[in-house]
């Protein structure tokens, strides 16, 4: 049963609160950035060596790890010549003083299912390619969700490690026997990349009084009226939406809000993309050293598997453009001083111009800050966890009830949105 | 719900109109109900086409467990459930991730109507129980609960009234049924408060480009202006009933 939470995942300070949303309705934010303004993006692609696609992302402090596992199963019986795909999100309890230990609740859940949505109903993985005995065998691809350290906006981390992760992801080699159809994985080795057709970020946009915001932080979410999720192909269409929080939304403020995410969901994809680009290039650089150094060795083994990761990142590198390096090297500035970068970031963000040489800093260097902590000072409220009551139904109560108030009592307008008159923001939606 | 079996039907016929015979923008015949169960405080009856749900209400009434209470506003509890029999094949009654997050769902998109400051640390329950499902069962539930809400006597801002709109063989299309559902493109639920103009629950399940969005938003809330109206008219109808009789 679905409860309303009896206190946020962050209980801020009523001071706070009224600043940011003073200060939301100036145009700014608590931590400099302008209203449509993303958190700085980090992406370490390839993170984890079990996994067959893996990325780690922090978005600001929110860090999310995204594992993809293929594994043999069986399809689904209507729809034989498919693979399959599940998508899981857990909230793990070093995450966030308010998230405990058991099977994942309904935030988990629909985190999980917004994604899966995203992908599904855009045909992003190339189903058809998955199957290993028609009708009988397919891939399964797990894509497991594991959120780290909760700082707000975990769907669009969520979203981004997950592309980042299938970007990365590779088949295991499969032998097939003919005759008793017995499939033998060999997961040490991979044979393709994952066949991606379509790349899909989500951009989530809060509503605040009468503006909108573009990935709000968790104290921005603690004193948001509602949020907005749209799932956004690299072509610019929405590929899922999802209204979530507890309150209402008006037309005009949904198609504003979907200019937005549209434009956002482009740019991220292209952050994305370039980040996991510059990770492969540079980890193909290592395995050429290897190889060169290794040479008499062994000299077939490691050309099948390279091409292919070549091929995959050809195409992505031609559409290269500035933020590669951008990414690299904010992470450099990022160590030092935590908040001026997201301003100082803004400023350049137009200007960069590319060059060659990307590959400097990207996975190595970051990888050593991997462990996070969860440094929320909150006092951590063991609330809306799993409810799980029993439906006890009640004794009846009086039967007859006075029920004139069925009709509206149209005035009643929250006094919130009321004090809030037209001089929304100063950012258009384009 | 989800997959699609068989082979996909033509959707939209050679005339423009649906595998069922509706215009693109007609809603399925509705029937709308409240009052339905005795013991609840407040319950509806709704019928889409095939898709039919019992929503009931209880409360105000003690939060149980008592931790759950909020000294500010009554909590509102909801659960979206699915009857074993109401699909093609049995459905285990144990809840499954969708019927979670449809709980979620419903239960926010009627908090923003329901005047919860009216009875801190109390609780409002809603149940619904879809009893035969045939696409649209959200939104058909959705229509309901707010009903059962308003039949119970707990104050609200408004009626939350809700209708699916669908793509289906590259048209827009009002309130989808099951086979449109499995075969179509997209898939949006839209819910609203029309007297207060706002929305409270949206979602998208499909692909559509921001101009079809918008012509599809559109088109729900064009017929949530309907429903609307329609739940009205029950909500009426029954204590002019009750007038009569006294």
């Amino acid at each position: 049963m679905s409860v309303t939470p009896s206190s946020p995942d962050y209980i801020i300070p009523k001071l706070k609160a009224e600043t940011i949303a003073s200060l939301v309705k100036r145009g700014t934010r608590l931590d400099g950035r302008g209203l449509h303004d993303v958190r700085q993006v980090e992406i370490i692609p390839n993170y984890l060596p079990k996994a067959d696609g893996s990325a780690l992302v922090k978005l600001g402090n929110t860090q999310v790890l995204v594992g993809v596992k293929l594994e043999v199963g069986t399809p689904y019986p209507d729809a034989p010549d498919q693979g399959v795909i599940i998508v899981s999100a857990e909230f793990v309890p070093m995450a966030s003083p308010v998230f405990e230990p058991g099977p994942p609740d309904e935030n988990a859940i629909e985190l999980a299912r917004v994604i899966d949505r995203s992908i599904r109903e855009l045909g992003a993985i190339d189903l058809s390619k998955l199957v290993l005995i028609p009708g009988k065998k397919v891939w399964v691809v797990w894509i497991d969700i594991y959120v780290l350290d909760h700082d707000g906006n975990l769907v669009d981390a969520s979203s981004i490690a997950t592309l980042a992760a299938l970007l990365t992801a590779k088949i295991p080699k499969a032998v097939i026997s003919e005759e008793d159809e017995q499939i033998v994985v060999d997961k040490t080795t991979h044979v393709a990349q994952l066949p991606l057709l379509k790349k899909v970020v989500t951009v989530t946009i809060g509503k605040l009084g009468k503006a909108l915001i573009v990935d709000p932080d968790l104290e921005e979410e603690s004193v948001l009226d509602t949020k907005i999720i749209f799932a956004i192909s690299e072509d610019g269409k929405i590929a899922g939406i999802q209204k979530s929080g507890l309150s209402s939304i008006t037309k005009d403020e949904v198609l504003r809000a979907t200019g937005i995410a549209i434009k956002k969901g482009q740019e991220l994809i292209k952050i994305i993309e370039q980040a996991v680009a510059a990770a492969v290039k540079q980890a193909e650089a290592k395995e050429e050293k290897k190889v060169e150094e290794g040479k008499e060795k062994k000299e077939e083994a490691p050309e099948a598997k390279e091409s292919a990761v070549e091929e995959a990142t050809k195409d992505r590198e031609v559409e290269e453009k500035s933020e590669a390096f951008e990414a690299a090297e904010e992470k450099e500035e990022s160590k030092e001083k935590e908040k001026e970068v997201t301003e100082e970031r803004r400023a350049k963000e137009p200007v960069k111009e590319p060059e060659e040489g990307t590959e400097e800093a990207e996975g190595e260097s970051a990888k050593k800050e991997a462990a996070p902590a969860a440094q929320e000072e909150k006092e951590g409220q063991p609330t809306e966890a799993k409810p799980e009551e029993k439906e006890e139904e009640v004794k009846e109560e009086g039967a007859g009830k006075k029920a004139e108030t069925g009709e509206a009592v149209g005035e009643e307008k929250s006094s919130k949105e009321r004090k809030i008159d037209g001089r929304e923001n100063l950012n258009s939606t384009q | 719900m989800g997959g699609a079996k068989g082979e996909k039907p033509k959707l939209i016929l050679e005339n423009g109109l649906r595998h069922d015979g509706r215009r693109p923008d007609e809603l399925r015949p509705i029937k709308m109900q409240v009052g339905v169960l005795k013991n609840a405080n407040g319950s509806a009856y709704v019928e889409f086409g095939k898709t039919r749900v019992i929503a009931a209400v209880y409360g105000p009434r003690e939060a149980q467990p008592k931790h759950i209470a909020i000294p500010y506003r009554a909590v509102l509890r909801c659960r979206y459930h699915m009857a074993p029999f109401s699909t093609d094949d049995r459905k285990s009654p144990a809840p499954t991730r969708r019927e979670i997050e449809l709980s979620k769902v419903i239960r926010e998109a009627l908090e923003p109507v329901v005047l919860t400051e009216m009875f801190p640390r109390a609780a409002i329950d809603v149940f619904i129980e879809v009893i035969s499902a045939d696409g649209g069962t959200r939104t058909t539930s959705l229509t309901a609960a707010s009903l059962a809400l308003a039949d119970a006597g707990i104050p609200m801002k408004d009626l939350v009234a809700a209708v699916a709109v669908g793509k289906v063989d590259g048209v827009l299309v009002l309130d989808i049924d099951q086979v449109e559902d499995n075969f179509g493109e997209a898939d949006m639920p839209v819910a609203a408060a029309p007297a207060l103009g706002e929305i409270t629950l949206l979602q998208l399940n499909g692909v559509l480009t921001k101009e079809e969005f918008e012509e599809a938003l559109d088109l729900a809330l064009k017929g949530i202006e309907r429903i609307y109206r329609m739940q009205k008219e029950t909500l009426k109808k029954k204590y002019l009933e009750v007038e009569v009789e006294v």
